[in-house]
């Protein structure tokens, strides 16, 4: 026990903004957030995940704005269990035809007002999987979309950017 | 020990069990792996004998053959590894009745793959003990195959949207006391979809069904056509998590096709990002196992290591999960010194992080309690299965295809491989630890005896109908990529075959007599691929 408490002390705390110069970009995003997040959310942003046929690659880095580094709660944003209890759902793959139904029926459970932010280039428009027989193609195709991050798959830091610009084009809509 | 100095015997054998080999062909070979070509007819049977010979069953897949290979024929292939030599059983049936004997009653880890050809190409696999569908939900009708020639890349139902999979038979159990959990296709976490179907009396688990399928997003339908480097990227994201493993397997059998000699170089880079790799992978589920009992210190620990690990593959490499660095003839980008001393640097601080890290994980009695003999898989389901990888590796299997296949750079190199016989999901746990330990070192000396010269060979034309079979050690374990070349330097066939395939079937039953909530930390010591399995 006295060993792992030795290891936190040793570590301190990693997360970002107290790491100066190492990424001044990330540490202004996640204050905006914040600020967006507790203006319009009451502080606390519930997105629940889809994964609508994605490689897994996507998610990988989903998992990262949990870890110490991105530490994405902090700034209001968490993910949920449930549908029901999310303000967005974000969402990765190009839609395989056999997710179709499981997509749309989680959108359906989602309560209103409620934001789809379509993540990858697949979940823009299928990227390398395309449409076929087994992809619908994109997110869009089979939900309503309201922003979309480019990438494959984007980073931690260009996923929190997206966030942040779909709460504030909701805010300006 | 010279190669297949065993296979005179194995063909004594299946003469006295009147498996006939056609001894007409001329020997032929895709890659290192001798094909074996037999009657449709003495398909089920070869696998008994090749069963009782101890050769393990590592992949089957179908292809259509069209005019000048032999007219409408659908040819099955089953690939079979035995001390570090690959065997490629082959059989060619009609189209308009391909039917044959199963795999499966002699390789029950050929079922799912079995169910897969069956779906995907209409083959009857006619003493199959389970011929329920696999691949196939509702995007298309029972009597359509997708990989056959006729059926079109865009389906034949236009936008019509798929139902959902409603009607498929579990299996079902009857009882006082017994009840059923379904769980998915989407899950409470930040994970892939399936669908488990448990019954459980009490906390306990009687009985798990795996329904999976639902990212099945038609890889090997529009693999067809791609050029070399279409098709290396689209391998890159069969399983996003195993970019390098897939990439490095597609490469390895489109240059076999192409006659490529990939320059050494670039052959020690593959191996730098597949080590990396596994290292990343092995981190982030280190840090997951202990997530799922509830031990946050491991998770916020093991994540900020491979935060750092993912940051430095980006600043060298060009991208956190490596993918598309791995191209045909070579890689994508050259490293320089600097670069390389940057990556050496990174390797006694790792080291030293788990030299700290593992003792507290080791000797924390909370760990322990959840995690020794909690969803233990014995040494024999796990051949009967074929479990590679750190599943098989907890379970007393000591495969490694770095060492057992040997291929360019690990010839080179001694590769350790360590095993354990505990079989449960501390020995999982502890598998990924020692290998990032191994990996670490391996990746140093890779770095130290880096040679110079080219990273990337020209690409030339592959010859229409040339062939390749790539195997790797993927950080899941034993991953495999088939080819075959059209004109133009086109895609025909690729299948590609992730270690999950023999993996998930091996959760199904290291969950038996295990608690409901033991779960999810049993499914993450496993942690199967879903995107590549459905394909």
């Amino acid at each position: 026990m006295l060993r792992l408490f030795n290891k936190i002390r040793k570590i301190g705390v990693v997360t970002e903004p107290v790491m100066p110069g190492r990424d001044p970009a990330f540490e202004e995003i996640g204050e905006q957030l914040h600020a967006r997040v507790g203006e319009l959310f009451s502080g606390s942003l519930a997105i629940r995940e889809v994964d609508a046929g994605s490689c897994n690659g996507c998610e990988l880095e989903v998992h990262a704005l949990n870890n110490p580094y991105y530490g994405i709660e902090r700034f209001g944003v968490h993910f949920v269990a449930s549908p029901r209890h999310a303000d967005m759902l974000l969402v990765t793959g190009p839609v395989s035809k056999h997710m179709e139904a499981a997509l749309k029926r989680t959108y359906d459970a989602t309560p209103d007002p409620k934001l789809v932010l379509a993540m990858g280039d697949c979940g823009a428009d299928g990227g390398e999987f395309g449409c076929s027989y087994a992809s619908c193609g994109g997110v869009s195709k089979v939900i309503p979309v309201d922003g979309v991050v480019r990438g494959c798959p984007p980073t931690p830091l260009e996923l929190m950017k997206a966030i942040l610009a779909l709460i504030e084009k909701r805010q300006g809509g | 020990m010279s190669a297949f100095d065993w296979l005179p015997e194995l063909l004594e054998r299946f003469k006295a069990d009147y498996v006939l080999i056609h001894e007409d062909a001329a020997v032929t070979t895709v890659g290192r792996a001798r094909v074996l070509e037999l009657d449709a007819e003495d398909w089920g049977r070869a696998a008994g004998v090749a069963a009782k010979f101890n050769l393990r069953w590592a992949g089957g897949w179908a292809d259509q053959l069209t005019d000048q290979l032999g007219g409408d024929k659908l040819q099955i292939n089953a690939c079979l590894l035995h001390q570090g030599d690959v065997l490629l059983l082959r059989t060619r049936v009609p189209v308009t009745t391909p039917v044959l004997p199963s795999h499966t009653l002699h390789y029950p880890g050929a079922d799912r793959m079995e169910r897969h050809t069956q779906d995907m190409y209409g083959v009857v696999f006619s003493d199959h003990p389970d011929p329920r569908r696999w691949a196939r939900h509702h995007a298309w009708g029972e009597n359509e195959y997708p990989l056959r020639a006729e059926f079109p890349r865009m389906g034949t139902r236009g936008d019509m949207p798929a139902r959902t999979d409603d009607n498929y038979r579990f299996l079902q159990a009857q009882g006082a006391g017994l009840y059923e959990i379904p769980v998915g296709p989407v899950h409470a976490g930040i994970i892939e979809p399936g669908h488990f179907r448990f019954t459980a009396v009490g906390e306990q688990v009687l009985n798990l069904e795996q329904r999976l399928g639902y990212v099945h997003k038609g890889i090997e339908k529009i693999a067809v056509g791609r050029d070399a480097v279409g098709a290396a990227r689209l391998a890159g994201r069969v399983s996003g998590d195993s970019t390098v493993a897939f990439t490095w397997a597609a490469c390895m059998a489109m240059e076999q096709a192409a006659g490529v000699e990939v320059p050494l170089r670039a052959n020690y880079l593959r191996a730098i990002m597949a080590e990396r790799e596994r290292v990343a992978n092995h981190l982030g589920d280190i840090g997951a196992i202990c997530n799922d009992v509830g031990f946050a210190f491991a998770f916020y620990q093991f994540s900020r290591l491979r935060e750092d690990w993912q940051r430095l593959s980006r600043e060298v490499f060009g991208h956190r999960l490596l993918m598309d660095c791995v191209v045909p003839g070579g890689v994508a980008r050259d490293i320089d010194a600097a670069a390389v001393a940057q990556l050496r640097a990174a390797f006694a601080p790792m080291k030293r992080e788990m030299r700290e890290l593992m003792p507290i994980l080791y000797d924390n009695p909370s760990l322990e309690d959840r995690l020794i003999t909690t969803g233990f898989l014995s040494e024999s389901l796990a051949r009967l299965l074929g479990a590679t990888g750190y599943v098989g590796k907890a379970s007393n299997c000591d495969l490694d295809a770095r060492r057992d296949l040997a291929y360019s750079p690990y010839d080179r190199f001694k590769i350790k491989v360590h095993v354990f016989q505990d079989g449960d999901v501390l020995a999982r746990m502890r598998v990924r630890a020692d290998e990032i330990l191994i990996s670490l070192d391996l990746i140093d000396e890779l770095l130290a005896g880096l040679p110079n010269g080219d990273v990337r060979a020209e690409w030339p034309m592959p010859a229409a109908g040339s062939e390749g079979l790539g195997i790797v050690e993927g950080w899941r374990g034993e991953t495999l990529v088939y080819v075959r070349f059209a004109e133009d330097g086109k895609i025909a066939r690729l299948f590609a075959r992730d270690p999950s395939w023999f993996t998930w079937p091996a959760l199904e039953q290291l969950i038996h007599g295990n608690i409901v909530p033991d779960f999810p930390v049993c499914n993450k010591s496993v942690n199967g691929s879903y995107s590549g399995h459905d394909l």
